[in-house]
């Protein structure tokens, strides 16, 4: 055991030394707690095959749409809400005029389109407003702790952004997702891609390719 | 020589596209609102059901100050907002632009699909297919001032 007067003397040295080795610690940690919280980003990308559900949602056609009972065909689901004035309805009917183009080669297609805003969407709302389009496209309503769970499988964002007046818009992921016939994910429609592209990719999904 | 006739060509072509293109079937007359020139006020049949409508048009400045259009508004909808929309990776995001756009000296702003456009909410109607309404325009140094919507087809002008 030193004596007291000698850890006195080495203090300033040591108290560097204790610094530099403090900084060193801090920043291995640092780095261990990024690497294991990218962990999760990296097992996300590695899944790809998970994205999608199991769900069993309200539809507005009646009764439920258990995704259990959609093996054996493909279906694509994507996401929206109805006071959306432009990139909805142009989702719809843009997926409208394509189901017609692919006519009987899509006959038992199904395509889910899921409100996030179940708050101002009802099934009655949306069965009115799903008859506008192509009755291939089935809207689904979710109710809110299933919404994120939903999102959380299909990794979508949505989120409530208020306007003036106290009414309010949603923010939302625009892909639409293809699920091939043993319900796995099959891969995107990406908003704004090429009709050409889009057509490419659906007849891909329909040919089980 | 050749190549002057050819770019004099070029030029006069892409004048036509751009005049005859995005907005075939709406109004071709401009209307003037101090240094504004208003091109091409259209709206789209919303789907049944929906109590919303969108509306696109082109603003011109021809003058030397920037200006704004700062309010819409219309006896068909309890409420209309100027909106903005943009893309953040395959998350689509839209906005109320409070401040209104502005409208730089010189420069041309387009409300369009899949951008800028103006939101009528609360429609007690919803506008159909051939019809047409009117809306009054208030910018920060023009004023105010009258255009009418020609309500296009559903889906009209998707891409």
């Amino acid at each position: 055991m030193p004596p007291a007067s000698a850890l006195h003397k080495v203090t300033p040295m040591k108290m560097i030394r204790i610094a530099a080795w403090a900084l060193v610690a801090a920043v291995l940690l640092f780095t261990g707690a990024s690497y294991f919280g990218l962990t999760p980003l990296r097992e996300k990308a590695a899944s790809f095959a998970d994205v999608g559900g199991p769900f069993t949602l309200a539809s507005a056609k009646g009764g439920v749409v258990d995704s259990a009972s959609l093996s054996g065909n493909p279906y694509a689901v994507f996401f929206g809400f109805t006071h959306c004035p432009e990139v909805c309805p142009t989702a719809l009917y843009e997926m409208s005029t394509m189901l017609a183009k692919l006519g009987e080669d899509a006959k038992r297609f199904r395509v889910f389109f899921i409100t996030v805003d179940p708050e101002r969407d009802t099934v009655a709302m949306m069965k009115d407003y799903m008859a506008n389009f192509d009755p291939r496209i089935e809207g689904l309503v979710p109710a809110p702790e299933q919404l994120q769970k939903l999102a959380a499988g299909f990794r979508v964002y949505y989120a409530k952004v208020p306007t003036s007046g106290g009414g309010y818009t949603m923010d939302h992921t625009a892909s639409v997702f293809l699920m091939d016939a043993d319900g796995r994910f099959a891969g995107t429609l990406a908003y704004g891609e090429e009709a050409s592209t889009r057509e490419a990719k659906l007849r891909k999904l329909l040919a089980g390719r | 020589m050749k190549h002057l006739k050819d770019i004099a060509f070029a030029v006069l072509l892409t004048f036509a596209a751009v005049l005859a293109a995005p907005w075939a079937g709406a109004h071709d007359t401009a209307i003037k609102a101090g240094n504004l020139v208003i091109t091409g006020p259209w709206s789209r049949q919303s789907p049944m059901a929906a109590d919303v409508a969108v509306g696109f048009l082109t603003i011109a400045n021809t003058g030397q100050e920037d200006d704004r259009l700062v309010k819409a508004e219309t006896a068909i909808s309890s409420m209309t907002q100027i909106h903005g929309m943009k893309m953040e990776g395959d998350v689509m995001k839209m906005f109320e632009l409070p401040e209104g756009i502005p409208i730089p000296a010189g420069g041309m702003v387009e409300l369009k699909p899949k951008s800028l456009h103006l939101m009528f909410m609360g429609l007690a109607k919803l506008p159909a297919e051939g019809e047409h309404f009117t809306a009054t325009l208030t910018f920060e140094k023009a004023g105010t001032v009258e255009v009418q919507f020609d309500v296009l087809a559903p889906g009209a002008h998707m891409n």
